[in-house]
């Protein structure tokens, strides 16, 4: 009898050569065959991939669907052996459900609403021009990660949280450690550590000396210590990687489809729509992890309780029968109802500050430089490995006319 | 059409005042949904829309019509 259920015998590790922006081809093909795919994980557990968008966003408005922590002791590519994991951590509320999870979350809530945002977006705006001013002067060529993507977002965060900037040497190049997926143990557990240790102190700072921001809003409620230094850890983390290489990303995105690029400079209203696709053509963040908390039917089959299961973001993203022809880039497209900042629960809290970052730095990047170009090969830039939590590129050599 | 809104599900995201502003805006204390407009309509009432199906939580859905209410509209 024949399975109706596709098999991926492993979990793909690589795009395909020239396609830095498409999922890997053995995950598109997955999707094309079902929207569900068994997957055998690295310990010999059974467990799933959900390919398909409409699966993908049932689980993860589906409580029955856990992300503790402690429950993801199944890895795609790892055998972690009988290890025994911890649960998260006070205030990491990305890996808790409820109600520890809300307990976290809801004091942000009302921080990150769409009306405060917006109001930020003069600031996100001089950011960014000062930015592109050091560009100009420093000159062509330069690595874009550096001199624009990473440092833009992580100024607007560092600034609504109260982290003095001039401190990021301690925690910048750990967080895209975390995230950067090629990091040995040791280097991790430094990274951790060392993150740890400024966050502790700049909580007993805030304690001690509370400034108008966000932190210090925050010490004047219930949460411990531990759990502030949780909440910082999160909102960092995702403050700085994830936009940044939204930047990135998305500038190599626009540069390789000169039409698409040549549209948005004729039509400045299109911005936001343009974001919304980038988010949904690139899909940095390409998978989530969840655990059956019992037994779930989904898509016809019983998904057993205990069962890890991977969302595939980038092929919920690119689905053909929710995205007419998914795998061109359209700016023009104007459905919406991506899933790259999730759903459910747990859908990104700063979504609405990236959205704003987002649409402030593009436009502002391509009107400060009308002849900007990649300063090498486009199959020549260095990618972050399938591995990464969030996918990127590691640097983005760029030039223009003077 | 109606909204029916159940803040207890809220989680802040703000799906619904960016789709929809002329509907729903964000407390700013707790960040979750306020109704500017419970029986939108035209233009409005399709961004409701549009905002229901996004909401991430669950926290908005559309009442389906009553005898009262079709009598008024």
């Amino acid at each position: 009898m024949s399975d109706p259920l596709h098999t991926l015998t492993t979990m793909p590790t690589e795009r395909r050569p020239g396609c830095p922006f498409d999922p890997p081809p053995e995950l598109t093909e997955a999707r094309r065959n079902s929207p569900l795919n068994r997957l055998t994980f690295a310990n010999g557990r059974p467990g799933w991939v959900v390919t398909g968008y409409d699966l993908v966003r049932a689980v993860l408005a589906d409580p029955r669907f856990s992300s503790r922590k402690e429950l993801m002791r199944h890895h795609p590519t790892i055998d972690y052996g009988d290890i025994e994991v911890p649960p998260a951590p006070p205030g990491e509320f990305l890996l808790m459900d409820e109600p520890q999870h809300g307990r976290y979350r809801k004091p942000l809530a009302g921080k990150f609403t769409v009306r405060r945002m917006r109001q930020l977006a003069e600031r996100v705006e001089r950011i960014t021009a000062d930015r592109l001013d050091a560009m100009e002067e420093a000159g062509p060529p330069t690595d874009l990660v550096t001199a624009f993507a990473r440092p833009v977002p992580a100024i607007v965060i560092c600034e609504l949280l109260g982290v003095p900037y001039e401190d990021r040497g301690s925690f910048q190049d750990r967080i895209a450690v975390f995230l950067g997926g090629e990091a040995s143990d040791e280097v991790l557990i430094e990274a951790y550590t060392g993150v740890q240790t400024y966050l502790a102190e700049l909580v007993a700072a805030k304690r001690a000396d509370p400034t108008d921001d966000i932190l210090s809003d925050l010490t004047g409620g219930d949460l411990t210590d531990e759990g502030l230094r949780g909440m910082a850890l999160i909102l960092l983390t995702a403050g700085f990687d994830t936009t940044a290489n939204m930047l990135a990303l998305g500038t190599f995105a626009l540069l390789e489809s000169p039409a698409q690029l040549a549209a948005l400079r004729a039509a400045p209203g299109l911005v936001d729509g343009a974001v919304e696709e980038l988010l949904r053509y690139l899909s940095v963040g390409a998978k989530f992890y969840r655990t059956a908390l019992e037994d779930v039917e989904l898509g016809g089959v019983t998904i057993e309780a205990g069962a890890p299961v991977i969302l595939s973001i980038s092929t919920a993203n690119r689905d053909f029968e929710r995205f007419p022809d998914p795998h061109a880039l359209d700016l023009r497209r104007s459905d919406g109802g991506h899933l790259a900042f999730g759903h459910g629960i747990h859908q990104c809290l700063g979504q609405q500050l990236a959205r704003v970052e987002l649409r402030v730095a593009f436009p502002a990047l391509f009107d400060r430089f009308p002849t900007l170009r990649l300063a090498v090969p486009a199959d020549e830039v260095d990618l972050r490995p399938e591995t990464a939590d969030i996918h990127g590129v590691k640097s983005l050599p760029v030039t223009w006319d003077v | 059409m109606r909204i029916g809104v159940d803040r207890s599900r809220c989680i802040g995201a703000g799906m619904c005042a960016l789709t929809a502003p002329e509907v729903f805006d964000q407390d700013t204390a707790d960040g979750r949904v306020l109704t500017l407009d419970a029986a939108p309509a035209g233009a409005a009432a399709e961004a409701a829309r549009r905002a229901v199906g996004l909401c991430p939580s669950g926290a908005l859905s559309e009442v389906p019509p009553t005898r009262e209410n079709r009598d008024r509209t």
